[in-house]
């Protein structure tokens, strides 16, 4: 009090900081979706938005109905699920393989690094006859190009991810004369463990693309091959059931790899 | 046993960091080697524990380590260098797993340093849930259990504020009186050097040369915060040190 009769003036300081800090908002983004679609709805509905421009939503969702009611759903997916297990499983282990193998060797990395660059821009599914010719037209040319897809982003993600892992804790491991496998066991490949899960995110959306190109290019059952007959039909609705059938395998892959990761790296502040 | 070092010189490319050292790290002594920023002190403790090469003079181990010595050359760093995905159990199980040892051995040795570095109760936390005292006392710990003849220590107690530094310089003593132990002792806070050090060895800016050895005869325990004769060697120490230091902070780096 005496302080503001001898100044005559007090004001209260403004606040100038916070911001600038990502804070999850969990409803908000199914509030995006829900909007988006019943804004689809209504101008579907009244008219605005003609049928050819775009299907009803509810519409789509009774033709995800009748797929599922038909069975014909599993049809489609088991093979599609297979296809993608096999050939994301595949092109991981190798590449998770070769990048350690980069990271760790010198030699293995002069020679591979470039050839890596090389074959990392090729559009994979340009490649797709190319298989086709050296595995047939059967599964084998499928898994293939899925698994190359997959491989060159895991290369890269793992030898960056063991790049990265802290240098002194390896000249800790080799000040107490630990031996060079233990210390690859025990501290490089837990260290690039964050790297080489990040990673396989990317890997995975992509195996989910390359899934879709390799079915649409000759395959009786499977995703691709329902979106491209539906396509190839002009039916709207059936084309969107089956692209929000990709869209859920997206976002339940990328959960489960955060639920890996969630466990995997509980270690980490 | 003892170390020996003779006639080490060391440069990187044109660069010269250490010239002509010769010094002699006596058995159960603890030796520390201050220096102004850039002498070459870490350089120095990395040629004796074999991380690095000198490019002339050797590194001499003078007669054998115990028998139950697993690692006779054991650093400790600033840094801590602890798995951040193992626990403080499994960090110290870690350098131990290499070695020809049974589990209940392991177990054992696990459980004795950390009585020894009063760390039992937290055997089974994870390094980003300890303190960064706790976590140099867990890798301390972790130093204590491969049973080395030398502790290399590299600057242990800077990445500490001054209380946890006080506390650790306290538990460091206690552990040294309970059972002797060698140690090179790198440090740029002479305070530290004046309370751990048998002996105190001054290196010149670079490239690094033994300018002094300072002997202190006052036994480990019995100095403490603020003791004046400690205090009096310490600004002997400085003003050998004090223009060196400020050469050293007014030139560019040289890396």
């Amino acid at each position: 009090m005496s302080d503001t009769e001898e100044t005559g003036i007090a004001r209260q300081v403004a606040f100038r900081g916070g911001g600038f800090a990502p804070t999850p908002y969990r409803w908000i983004g199914l509030a995006v979706f829900v909007v988006l679609v019943s804004l689809a709805e209504i101008g579907t509905r009244s008219g605005f938005i003609s049928p050819l421009t775009l299907p009803k939503p509810s519409d789509v969702l009774l033709t995800f109905g009748e797929l599922y009611d038909s069975g014909l759903l599993w049809t489609h997916l088991a093979p599609s699920l297979t296809r993608l297990a096999v050939g994301a499983a595949l092109g991981a282990t190798l590449g998770i393989g070769v990048g350690v193998l980069i990271g760790l060797f010198s030699y293995i990395r002069a020679g591979m690094v470039p050839l890596i660059a090389a074959i990392f821009p090729i559009p994979k599914i340009a490649l797709l006859p190319l298989f086709v010719i050296w595995f047939g037209i059967d599964e084998a040319s499928k898994y293939a190009l899925i698994a190359f897809g997959t491989f060159t982003p895991t290369v890269v993600a793992t030898y960056g991810a063991v790049d990265n892992v802290d240098r002194t804790l390896i000249r800790m491991g080799q000040s107490f004369g630990m031996s060079w496998k233990s210390i690859v066991r025990k501290i490089i490949l837990p260290g690039a463990m964050p790297g080489i899960l990040s990673g396989l995110r990317i890997s995975l959306a992509i195996a989910i693309i390359l899934l879709v190109a390799a079915e649409m290019l000759g395959a009786e059952h499977g995703i691709g091959a329902y979106i491209l007959e539906a396509g190839a039909l002009y039916n709207l609705e059936r084309l969107f059931a089956g692209v929000v059938i990709l869209s859920l395998l997206g976002v339940l892959l990328s959960t489960a790899i955060g639920a890996i990761e969630r466990y995997v790296l509980r270690w980490r502040t | 046993m003892d170390i020996r070092l003779s006639g080490i010189s060391h440069s990187y490319g044109d660069f010269e960091v250490l010239r002509n050292i010769s010094l002699d790290i006596p058995s159960g002594k603890i030796v520390c080697i201050v220096g102004p920023t850039g002498c070459g002190k870490s350089t120095l403790l990395r040629l004796i524990g074999g991380l690095e090469a000198p490019n002339k003079g050797s590194v001499l181990q003078l007669g054998v380590p115990a028998d139950d010595c697993l690692n006779p050359l054991t650093y400790v760093f600033q840094d801590f260098a602890l798995l951040p995905w193992r626990s403080v159990a499994g960090n110290i199980s870690l350098v131990l797993e290499d070695h020809d040892l049974s589990r209940a051995d392991i177990k054992n040795t696990i459980s004795d340093v950390l009585a020894r570095t009063k760390l039992t109760d937290f055997a089974r936390a994870l390094p980003k849930q300890l303190s960064g005292g706790m976590k140099q006392r867990v890798a301390i710990a972790r130093a204590l259990a491969v049973k080395p003849a030398v502790m290399l220590m590299d600057e242990p107690l800077s990445a500490l504020d001054s209380q946890t530094r006080e506390l650790l310089m306290d538990d460091l003593v206690a552990l040294w009186t309970r059972q002797p132990f060698s140690a090179v002792y790198v440090t740029h806070n002479l305070d530290e050097a004046v309370r751990m050090g048998h002996s105190i060895v001054v290196l010149s800016r670079c490239p690094g040369e033994i300018r002094e050895v300072v002997h202190l005869e006052k036994p480990l325990d019995e100095r403490s915060y603020g003791d004046s004769d400690l205090q009096f060697r310490q600004k002997y120490l400085w003003n050998l040190m004090r223009e060196e230091a400020q050469a050293a902070d007014s030139e560019l780096i040289n890396v």
